[in-house]
């Protein structure tokens, strides 16, 4: 019985979450605080700081967390099915929709609007971890104290190897962890 | 049938560390999987990587999840989709159910929140600097349309903090209304000579 409420529930976030990322948030805590509560609002924060900390989609990692608490690996693993099964059924619709129709000019003319759209929402999630690495939580601000040296000089070094070799990015990316974790450390 | 293998092999195997090593969720897959499946393995277009984002952001659930379930779909078939569904959804479900069992341990260890912080500034370069490749091909294009679309999505989703999906919807119909406007016009001139 467990298993189903958990299976419906994440069957919920994953079918009403649009639009990725913390826009899931406000459903899972619906879900999992309020209606069944499974978590306290405490142990919902720290789920969405671990979440944050860890790598993997916020609903992924709150299907596993939660349903490992409720009903052990079972419960995650059937948390989990849960919140992707709505995205397989509804992307497989529109991949299906897409490849068929792709090649007609009014479908074109929406995918050429699209495609710029795409990268400024990229750029849009870059500049936020950048804030995020070089300003810390307070966010943006002029004060040249609150900028974060080590975090800039690992920006702009990661991003000159990168323009100029263009490695592998997992290892930029872990080599920045190792060099920074390091340097913070120390100081 | 050796070749198929080896595509799923390679499809798991790319999946499973794009998903291990994506912090934040949600966008920052897409360049991660730009950079290795357009850039390294060719085995889409850069257009088509595009337009399979932003199907990935348009429908529900995770944009990780849905963007992995198109390129395996795209690439190998609907076993291709299982295939790399598997390798995004094992990592975080690995990570999240061993520090389930001891995170307070982990939330407060200095070494890891060193490590994450250093981290921080890697993804940002990593972002930067596929954004860069990216932006400069719509701007090559030179195309006013793109260009202001790209701007205004910025700004609409940065500053003003409008709902994805909206942009994602206006932006296709500003797309739609270009081409109407063109075959419109090509139509005119057709008829006028």
């Amino acid at each position: 019985m467990t298993l189903i409420k958990l299976f419906w529930s994440f069957f919920q976030i994953g079918l009403f979450s649009i639009g990725g990322g913390m826009a899931a948030m406000p459903l899972i805590q619906n879900q999992v605080v309020n209606l069944h509560q499974w978590l306290t609002l405490t142990e919902f924060t720290d789920l969405i700081t671990i979440a944050e900390m860890t790598p993997g989609p916020i609903a992924i990692n709150s299907a596993t967390f939660v349903g490992i608490r409720i009903a052990g690996i079972p419960g995650a693993i059937i948390a989990t099915i849960g919140c992707i099964l709505p995205s397989c059924a509804i992307v497989s619709l529109l991949a299906w929709l897409y490849f068929k129709y792709k090649e007609l000019t009014l479908v074109q003319g929406i995918l050429s609007g699209l495609r710029p759209t795409i990268v400024a929402l990229i750029a849009s999630a870059g500049l936020s971890i950048f804030i995020l690495a070089v300003w810390g939580e307070g966010g943006f601000s002029m004060n040249p104290q609150a900028i974060n040296l080590v975090s800039v000089l690992l920006f702009s070094s990661a991003l000159f190897i990168l323009r100029k070799w263009k490695p592998n990015p997992i290892f930029v990316m872990l080599g920045s962890g190792i060099i920074g974790g390091a340097i913070y450390l120390i100081i | 049938m050796e070749n198929k293998k080896h595509i799923y092999r390679k499809l798991f195997a790319c999946t499973f560390y794009l998903s291990a090593f994506t912090f934040g969720g949600g966008f920052v897959i897409v360049p991660l999987m730009k950079k290795k499946f357009v850039d390294d393995l060719k085995w889409i277009e850069e257009n088509e990587m595009l337009n399979l984002a932003a199907i990935a952001q348009s429908s529900p659930g995770a944009v990780a999840v849905n963007a992995a379930i198109l390129l395996g779909h795209r690439i190998a078939g609907i076993s291709g989709a299982l295939v790399t569904i598997s390798g995004t959804v094992l990592p975080p479900l690995i990570t999240l159910s061993v520090i389930s069992l001891f995170y307070a341990a982990f939330r407060d260890n200095i070494v890891v929140n060193a490590i994450l912080k250093g981290m921080q500034a890697g993804v940002a370069a990593v972002i930067a600097d596929v954004v860069l490749n990216l932006g400069s091909n719509v701007l090559k294009e030179k195309d006013m349309v793109s260009a202001i679309i790209m701007a205004g999505a910025f700004i609409a989703t940065f500053f003003l903090k409008i709902n994805v999906i909206y942009i994602i919807l206006a932006c296709g119909c500003i797309g739609a209304a270009k081409i109407l406007i063109q075959m419109k016009k090509t139509q005119k001139d057709g008829e006028a000579q």
